[in-house]
C-alpha cells in the first residue's frame, strides 16, 4: 500500500503524517508513507486544499485533518 | 461520486449517541451560556472588590476586574461564534466555491469571491493548491485574489473580539471594509493584467479542472453540529492561550498606563501613524486572539481607532508565511503588487476610520 501525505509543511500536514504513521503501526500493515511538499507534485492530484491524504494514488481526504478512526477506515477501504 | 468517500469525510466515527441526546445537551448549553454571560460583569466586580478586597480605583483593582470580566466574556463569545460559523462553513467547501465562481465575470466574481472567502473553510497554507485549482477552472485571476485576500483578513475570531469589545458597529465596519478591500484589490490587480507574472508551470495547467473529492453537501444537521463542535475544539483549543495572554496584557495596560499617553504618537493627529502601523503589522503574523485585546487597551489609552484597526488588519490579513507560500505560484513582481495594493487599501481604511469615527 502506498500512502502519500500532501502539504507544504504547515502544522496540519505534519499532524496528519504523525497520525497516519500511528494508524499504520496500530493496524500492523505494510505501507510506504511519503510526504510530498513540492507544489508541482502535490498538484498531480485533484486537490484544492491541503493537507491531503492519498492512498494508492487515490485522493481520499483534503482540506482537513481526519481523525485516526477515519484514517483507519480509509486504509481498510483501500485494502479491500 | 463515490458514496463511501463522501460519508467517510463527514464526521468522526463515534459510538452512536441518539440524536436527541446531542441536541438536548446543545440546548442546555445555550441556556447556561446566556445565563452566565448575563451575570459576568457583576461576578467579576464582586470577586475583585468584595472577595479579594481590591479597590476599584486602584491599578491592581482595575486590572484584575478587567481581566476577570473580559477573559470569560471573550472566551464565551468565541465559543458561540466559532460554533455558529462552523455550522455555516459545513455548507461550503473550496470545491463548491470553485464551482460557484467558475464562469463568473469580474466585478460580480470579485464580490462573490470575497463573500465566499468569509464562509469557506480555508487555511492559508492551502493558498497554492487553491490558487492553481481556481486558475484551472478558468476563474479570472483577480477574482481568485479577492478570495485569497478576504479569507484570512475577515477572521471570525477577530470578529467576535471586536464585537465583544467595541460593539456591533465596529464589528460590522470590520467586515465591511475587509470586503471592500478584498473586492477592490482583486479587481484592480485583475485589471492590471499581470497574468504573465504567474509562475509558468501554473499557467500551463489551464486545461480543465480535475475531478476533486466530493463536497460535503450531503451532511445531516447532526453532522453539521458535530462539525461545529469540532471547530470549537480546534480553534478555541488552539487560540485560548494567546487570548488569555493578550487580555492579560490588555488588563495591565488598562490598569497601569495613564490615560492619553498614546494620543501623541498613535492618536488622530499623527498622520504618519497609520502607514507606520500597517508597515509594522504586515510582516507580523499573529492570530487575532492575541492582537485584539492589546488593541482594546491601546484604544483606551488614546490611540486612534483607525490606526489601531489598520494595524490589526495588517497583522491578520497579510502574513509572512502566507507570502512565502504564495511565492511558489506568483513571481515576486506580482507578489509585491499584491502586498502593495492590499497594504494601501488598509492604510486608506485606517485614515477613513480616523476621519469618520
Amino acid at each position: 500500500m502506498n500512502i502519500k501525505i500532501l502539504g507544504p509543511g504547515c502544522i496540519n500536514c505534519l499532524a496528519l503524517g504523525k497520525k497516519v504513521r500511528e494508524v499504520v503501526q496500530d493496524l500492523g500493515i505494510e505501507a510506504e508513507i511519503e510526504k510530498l511538499t513540492d507544489m508541482r507534485q502535490i498538484m498531480q492530484y485533484p486537490i484544492l486544499s491541503t493537507p491531503g491524504l492519498v492512498i494508492n494514488e487515490k485522493l481520499v481526504s483534503s482540506g482537513r485533518l481526519p481523525s485516526k478512526d477515519e484514517i483507519k477506515e480509509f486504509i481498510v477501504a483501500a485494502k479491500a | 461520486m463515490d458514496n463511501a468517500i463522501t460519508t467517510n469525510m463527514l464526521v468522526e466515527v463515534k459510538p452512536k449517541k441518539g440524536n436527541n441526546a446531542l441536541f438536548v445537551w446543545l440546548g442546555l448549553g445555550l441556556v447556561f451560556w446566556v445565563f452566565i454571560y448575563y451575570f459576568l460583569k457583576r461576578a467579576a466586580d464582586f470577586i475583585s472588590f468584595n472577595v479579594l478586597g481590591l479597590s476599584p480605583s486602584s491599578h491592581l483593582g482595575g486590572s484584575v476586574s478587567f481581566f476577570l470580566y473580559d477573559a470569560p466574556k471573550v472566551l464565551m463569545l468565541l465559543v458561540l461564534v466559532v460554533f455558529g460559523i462552523g455550522i455555516i462553513r459545513s455548507f461550503f467547501t473550496p470545491e463548491r466555491t470553485r464551482g460557484l465562481l467558475a464562469g463568473k465575470k469580474e466585478t460580480i466574481g470579485n464580490i462573490m469571491a470575497a463573500s465566499l472567502g468569509i464562509v469557506t473553510p480555508f487555511c492559508s497554507c492551502s493558498a497554492c493548491p487553491l490558487f492553481i485549482g481556481f486558475v484551472e477552472a478558468g476563474i479570472p485571476f483577480g477574482v481568485t485574489l479577492s478570495f485569497l485576500i478576504a479569507s484570512p483578513m475577515i477572521n471570525e475570531v477577530a470578529l467576535v473580539l471586536l464585537y465583544g469589545m467595541f460593539g456591533w458597529k465596529v464589528a460590522l465596519l470590520y467586515i465591511g471594509t475587509g470586503l471592500v478591500i478584498a473586492i477592490s484589490a482583486g479587481w484592480i490587480i485583475g485589471r492590471l493584467k499581470l497574468e504573465r507574472f504567474i509562475e509558468d508551470w501554473v499557467l500551463e495547467r489551464r486545461n480543465g479542472a480535475g475531478v476533486a473529492v466530493s463536497d460535503l453537501t450531503g451532511m445531516t444537521f447532526e453532522n453539521r453540529v458535530r462539525y461545529g463542535l469540532r471547530a470549537v475544539r480546534d480553534i478555541v483549543g488552539k487560540v485560548w492561550p494567546y487570548l488569555l495572554g493578550g487580555i492579560a496584557i490588555g488588563a495591565v495596560i488598562h490598569g497601569y498606563v495613564p490615560n492619553g499617553v498614546l494620543a501623541s504618537f498613535m492618536g488622530k493627529g499623527a498622520w504618519w501613524s497609520v502607514p507606520l502601523a500597517v508597515i509594522i503589522g504586515v510582516p507580523i503574523y499573529s492570530n487575532a486572539a492575541g492582537v485584539i485585546p492589546v488593541v482594546q487597551a491601546l484604544l483606551e489609552k488614546g490611540a486612534a481607532l483607525g490606526t489601531v484597526l489598520a494595524f490589526m488588519m495588517a497583522v491578520v490579513g497579510l502574513s509572512l508565511p502566507e507570502v512565502i507560500i504564495l511565492r511558489r505560484v506568483l513571481k515576486w513582481q506580482l507578489l509585491a503588487v499584491f502586498i502593495g495594493v492590499v497594504a494601501v487599501g488598509i492604510i486608506i481604511t485606517g485614515y477613513l476610520f480616523n476621519a469618520v469615527l
